[in-house]
């Protein structure tokens, strides 16, 4: 299994929800804040809310109380898929000993300007 | 994971491959996220630890905000009640680093005011006087980042990453209680008295918030070496003793303890004896004021049931509408 | 708005003003400015120390913080207008908040009410904040700098406030039975105090282009709940205004436990710095 929803960071499972009596639990939001222009969204962290848009005011309460962002995501925490920890190497490992994607592998110019 | 019966077998190869894993990262001092395998065990100690720093933060609000409609001047007014705010930012920060290991945040405050769960037992002192509010500021908060700094190192990301972002908003937070302990010690000579009456009161405290001495500390052993922990009780009370000592002299102040004394050989900060027992009693719940502060707890949480209701249909309906206009 | 004025401080465009800031004016505001500035930083005063009350005790933990934000806001706004106000008799906004007696105080009774539950906050926000908006946005080009410059920062947190409250209005109208009930009960609590909002005392007559008239901005306030009434199926409660009197000292009988609690320990310790 390669996906599958998250809670939390980059995260926990979810507790299934169906449709049911509304409960009284606000569900779980990942935020993400830009910190200045021309930066990206970065994850802060995460926060309740009842919808979309009292999570986007609960983010800017909770995580730009200092100036530290001009810009903000929320995302609801289910929505996130994020590959398998247990596949990790065969996600991952296959850049490795490709060093020719790097400058660094390319020796004989150095030294040569504006390379 | 998809685990059937028949999975049952390589189940056990992949909980062989994840724990060697969990040890080289440990031992490599990287860093446990969310869904990588871990032990039981790291999970529990974490989802405690993480939780009952949680409730403390949140409880922790009671005894400050209770002084935010009477503080002395207004910039005091509008610094205590950033403070106490901010404490509710950590608490959700920590919560939110909680729930990655799989306890909804629902089920630690269930706990919390089903009085299952812990938290700092120095919150069940009372604040007597304004002065207790300084001190609580350089003490209780001093202690607490002595104690925070460490753990942003800690094993766990989201963790660490939590402490990294609450200990950046806490050094406000013992700041402005040494100014308002130094102009108490510079004021009148009853403001004065306050202020080391209050020094006195909160000093040992303070020094129980680093937990029993090692030898008494038969959990902290395990997270140190996972690495959650960094140093032991001991180590960073003397620290803490240490910083205190010269800070004291800044306020004009004294802490009440005739026995502080840096033991050349150890290379340490040492104390006067602590009441241990007194600890256990008010961690026991016999604190003055533990009910109180769990009574006060229950009620913004049953008092906020409906409202937490209301918003939850609201968004409910409004799905509904939305899905069909589609 | 003249620039000369402005010189030696920081009211500049850009530049958030802090009471800090006013504390160093050079200028003293005439006593009717003063007093005018007096009504308002009293309003925002009154109102953050309800607010206040709910950290900690909010409906979820978000929530303690945002009703943090509004509340610093406020404390904010009423730093500044008060220390304008003492520039003109040599008193500081302390000497201002702590050491004046319930009738020299000049807050509206609307802000002055109980909290009750949150229903009844949320209705008394809606109100504070819609109200405001429309002076601070007047302000803005008021004929006294520093209450332009006060009025500049302040219009944009307000505006949060205004969004704040409408969020919570058309939730807890649409939300469940017992949050619909709790918001109509909360609004009808509340209504009685609107009309002091909007009425034009003798002071305003004094101030030209300092002031925004308060009976002025009653068409687009009406205008603006109606919106937000209409989203949230409301109807406009139908109960006859109640008797103010707050600008001119007369107060509701909640005015001075506040003040009780406010000045208490400021009091306990005159000539003392804190």
């Amino acid at each position: 299994m390669t996906g599958g929803s998250t809670t939390g960071d980059d995260g926990a499972k979810a507790p299934s929800s169906g449709p049911q009596e509304p409960r009284a639990a606000w569900p779980l939001w990942e935020v993400f804040v830009r910190s200045s222009r021309g930066l990206s969204h970065v994850h802060a962290g995460s926060l309740h809310a009842p919808d979309a848009q009292m999570a986007v005011r609960n983010a800017r309460d909770l995580y730009t109380r200092r100036n530290e962002g001009v810009s903000l995501w929320v995302v609801p925490a289910t929505s996130i898929v994020t590959s398998d920890p247990d596949s990790k190497d065969q996600f991952f490992e296959s850049p490795q000993g490709k060093d020719y994607r790097h400058a660094t592998y390319y020796t004989k110019s150095e030294g040569v300007k504006h390379l | 994971m998809t685990t059937t019966a028949i999975d049952a077998g390589s189940r056990v190869d992949e909980d062989t491959a994840g724990e060697q894993l969990f040890n080289e990262l440990i031992a490599q001092d990287s860093r446990i996220e969310p869904r990588d395998w871990m032990p039981a065990d790291y999970r529990k100690a974490l989802t405690r630890q993480i939780s009952q720093h949680a409730h403390s933060e949140i409880i922790g609000m009671q005894p400050e905000a209770n002084w935010i409609t009477r503080a002395p001047s207004l910039k005091r007014k509008a610094v205590l009640m950033a403070k106490v705010q901010d404490e509710a930012g950590h608490g959700l920060y920590l919560y939110s680093a909680a729930e990655t290991l799989g306890t909804p945040r629902d089920k630690m405050t269930e706990d919390l005011i089903a009085g299952k769960a812990r938290y700092s037992s120095i919150f069940n002192y009372p604040v007597r006087t304004w002065a207790d509010i300084g001190a609580i500021g350089w003490l209780v908060d001093g202690a607490a980042i002595c104690n925070q700094v460490p753990l942003c190192r800690a094993s766990y990301g989201p963790y660490g990453r939590a402490m990294v972002r609450v200990c950046k908003e806490e050094s406000f937070h013992q700041r402005q209680g040494f100014e308002i302990l130094l102009e108490l010690a510079n004021g009148t000579p009853e403001q004065r008295a306050m202020a080391q009456d209050a020094v006195n009161r909160w000093y040992a405290p303070s020094l129980m918030m680093f937990g029993p001495p090692d030898e008494d500390s038969p959990n902290s052993q395990k997270s140190m070496e996972w690495k959650i922990k960094r140093f032991s009780n001991d180590e960073l009370r003397s620290r803490f003793v240490g910083m205190m000592v010269e800070q004291v002299k800044v306020l004009g102040l004294e802490l009440p303890d005739k026995e502080i004394r840096y033991n050349d050989e150890t290379g340490r900060w040492e104390h006067g004896p602590l009441d241990w027992n007194e600890f256990k009693e008010v961690l026991a719940g016999r604190g003055p004021c533990n009910a109180q502060r769990m009574e006060r707890r229950r009620e913004a949480h049953e008092d906020g049931a409906w409202v937490r209701e209301a918003a939850a249909a609201y968004a409910e309906k409004q799905a509904l509408k939305y899905a069909q206009a589609a | 708005m003249s620039e000369a004025n402005a010189s030696a401080t920081r009211i500049t465009p850009g530049n958030a003003l802090r009471p800090e800031d006013i504390a160093l004016l050079e200028t003293k505001p005439a006593d009717a400015v003063a007093q005018y500035a007096l009504g308002l930083g009293d309003d925002a005063l009154i109102l953050a120390q309800r607010l206040g009350w709910w950290i900690s005790r909010a409906p979820e933990l978000e929530e303690d913080v945002a009703l943090g934000n509004i509340a610093l806001d406020q404390i904010g706004h009423a730093r500044s207008f008060l220390t304008y106000a003492g520039r003109a008799w040599d008193k500081t906004e302390d000497d201002l908040a702590y050491f004046r007696r319930e009738p020299e105080f000049r807050s509206v009774h609307l802000v002055e009410q109980p909290n009750g539950d949150f229903a009844r906050t949320i209705a008394r926000q809606f109100v504070v904040a819609l109200y405001q908006w429309e002076l601070y946005s007047r302000l803005v080009d008021s004929s006294d700098p520093t209450l332009a410059a006060i009025a500049a920062k302040a219009v944009k947190e307000v505006d949060y406030h205004r969004d704040h409250s409408i969020q919570w209005i058309l939730r807890l109208a649409q939300g469940t039975d017992e949050s619909r009930r709790r918001m109509i009960a909360g609004l009808k609590l509340t209504w009685p105090y609107v009309e002091e909002l909007f009425t034009d005392h003798p002071l305003i007559d004094e101030l030209g282009d300092v002031a925004a008239r308060p009976s002025s901005l009653r068409p687009s306030f009406d205008e603006a709940v109606k919106l937000v009434l209409d989203e949230a199926e409301l109807e406009l409660p139908d109960v006859p205004g109640a008797i103010g009197g707050g600008r001119q000292g007369l107060h509701s009988e909640h005015l001075g436990y506040i003040l009780a609690e406010l000045q208490v320990l400021a009091r306990e310790y005159p000539g003392a710095s804190w």
